[in-house]
């Protein structure tokens, strides 16, 4: 594989840039895989590449029903963050933060890492003291946490509105520094990239139409491309899971929603941090192209449509305004859809299943394109030693039936409860 | 923007509106011996099923009643709507 190297980029510039490798193969599926991985996200392909780099297993297809990065990881706001309260969540998070500051050097490719912090509003008292204790446990946890009150956040962000007589005066916020953004496009092609140099088979435009089990263990799946045998298969596809699920006939504890997204026409830099607003859901950045890039609620009911509706979109930004007026003088440039896997604590699963052989990686909910580094070398590692990690211990399948769940928000899927 | 059809006020939008889930679900009977699993399988596990599904609304700006609706989760149509005791063949 070539390096991509301002020594590469000069000499490629004298033959017009034309005899640069492929980034990645169209290989035809093989007969066999020792592990074959079913979906070609951010996770699917950061999988296969920590499959590949930590346990030296290359023998690896990765199944992808339309083309990679045409899913989530293309569809995000690309937040990066950890901030969470439960030790499940934070050491997880944490983990993959560090994943993130090294990736582009990792990979050889750059995501465009930005560690600008992320702002939580607060517009209570009560919400002052929820983030205190919040940011307390992070710090517990080793992650960054920064309290705010009223005037630091008027440093930070004053476009916000501070203004006395609002239905939801900004408090103060919780703060960590060391969140940020990165290019979410780089990230499915970087991984794929070095996939596919350590061997791994990109394989696109294949459906899984079946799965073949024996005496409960997994032999093979069933392909719109024919019949692939595998020793072992890891399904990550975030808003299908159900889909695939019922032809295991299994019944998870997830539900497919639909989130949307939005970026407004591009204006001049306003906005150096991430900002969520406390008293909805609502969050912003600016990207550097100088859009502001927005997101916030499901749509509310199931869907599979990868398209949203109206009314979610108008109460999202209606937040948005209260937040932040000036974005309502914006014109919208994009709003876009994704299908999410929302689990029924609003924390994902990382676990093995009934099936020996069968691995499952689901249940992203709002956060899953800042996972992609740690849920894919966690799912590399559950899936090569058929154990999982002490980091993805929490994010087991049976927590719902033994009472374990992880209650960082309680929300889940039930979002009509808030 | 979905049109939901009340059976009991007509034709409305769904911001009159809110949502209640799979309708399919059945809660364990009353005075029986429940079994963890048909626990977990009320409380957590769903089909989320792709294309006809029977989901509960509540017409939460109107009458307040709820309701059934068989809507496809690919293409939002809704085919049939029901009230709340009506058995849906």
């Amino acid at each position: 594989m070539q390096k991509y190297s301002i020594f590469n980029l000069v000499k490629n510039a004298f033959s017009n840039h034309e005899n640069w490798d492929l980034a990645w193969k169209d290989p035809t599926p093989k007969e066999e895989y020792d592990v074959v991985i079913i979906g070609g996200g951010g996770h699917g392909l950061a999988t296969a590449y920590y499959l590949a780099k930590e346990h030296n297993i290359t023998n690896v297809a990765i199944i992808e029903k339309g083309w990679i990065g045409g899913g989530n990881v293309g569809r995000n706001t690309t937040i990066i963050r950890s901030n969470y309260m439960h030790d499940e969540n934070g050491l997880f998070s944490e983990f993959g933060m560090d994943l993130w500051r090294k990736m582009s050097q990792d990979l050889n490719y750059n995501v465009m890492f930005s560690p600008r912090g992320i702002i939580n509003l607060a517009h209570s008292d009560a919400q002052m003291n929820a983030y205190a204790r919040r940011g307390n446990s992070m710090r517990l946890n080793g992650i960054d946490a920064v309290l705010l009150n009223r005037e630091q956040v008027k440093e930070i962000i004053p476009m916000a509105d501070f203004s006395e007589n609002v239905r939801f005066p900004i408090f103060g916020g919780l703060m960590q520094p060391s969140a940020g953004t990165a290019r979410h496009d780089a990230v499915a092609w970087g991984y794929a990239r070095q996939a596919d140099s350590m061997g791994v088979d990109i394989i696109q435009n294949c459906e899984v139409t079946g799965f073949d089990v024996a005496t409960g263990k997994i032999k093979g799946i069933r392909t719109s491309r024919g019949n692939i045998k595998a020793k072992k298969v890891g399904i990550c596809v975030a808003g299908s899971t159900n889909i695939l699920a019922e032809k295991l006939n299994m019944t998870l504890p997830i539900e497919t929603h639909l989130l949307q997204a939005c970026v407004s026409e591009p204006v001049k830099p306003v906005l150096d941090n991430v900002v969520t607003f406390g008293a909805g859901h609502f969050y912003v950045s600016q990207s550097d192209k100088g859009e502001m890039v927005m997101g916030g609620d499901l749509d509310g009911y199931n869907s599979y449509a990868q398209r949203g509706n109206l009314p979610t979109l108008q109460h999202v930004l209606t937040e948005g305004i209260a937040m932040m007026p000036f974005l309502s003088k914006l014109k919208m440039l994009r709003t876009w859809g994704g299908i999410m896997d929302m689990s029924m604590d609003g924390s994902p699963i990382i676990d093995k299943t009934h099936i020996e052989g069968l691995y499952l990686n689901c249940g992203w909910c709002y956060g899953g394109f800042k996972a992609t580094p740690a849920s894919g070398w966690t799912f590399a590692h559950t899936i090569a030693q058929d154990r999982v990690h002490e980091l993805n211990a929490g994010y087991s399948l049976n927590r719902f039936s033994t009472g374990n769940l992880i209650d960082e928000k309680g929300l889940g899927t039930k979002t009509w409860i808030s | 923007m979905l049109y939901i059809n009340c059976p009991h006020c007509g034709m409305r939008s769904q911001n009159e509106f809110s949502y209640g889930g799979d309708a399919s679900v059945k809660r364990p009977e009353l005075n029986k011996e429940v079994s963890d699993q048909e626990w977990d399988d009320f409380v957590y596990n769903r089909k989320s099923l792709r294309g006809k599904h029977l989901e509960l609304w509540q017409h939460i700006s109107g009458c307040r009643q709820w309701i059934k609706v068989e809507r496809d989760t690919s293409t939002h149509e809704i085919f049939r709507t029901f009230k709340a005791d009506e058995e849906v063949a």
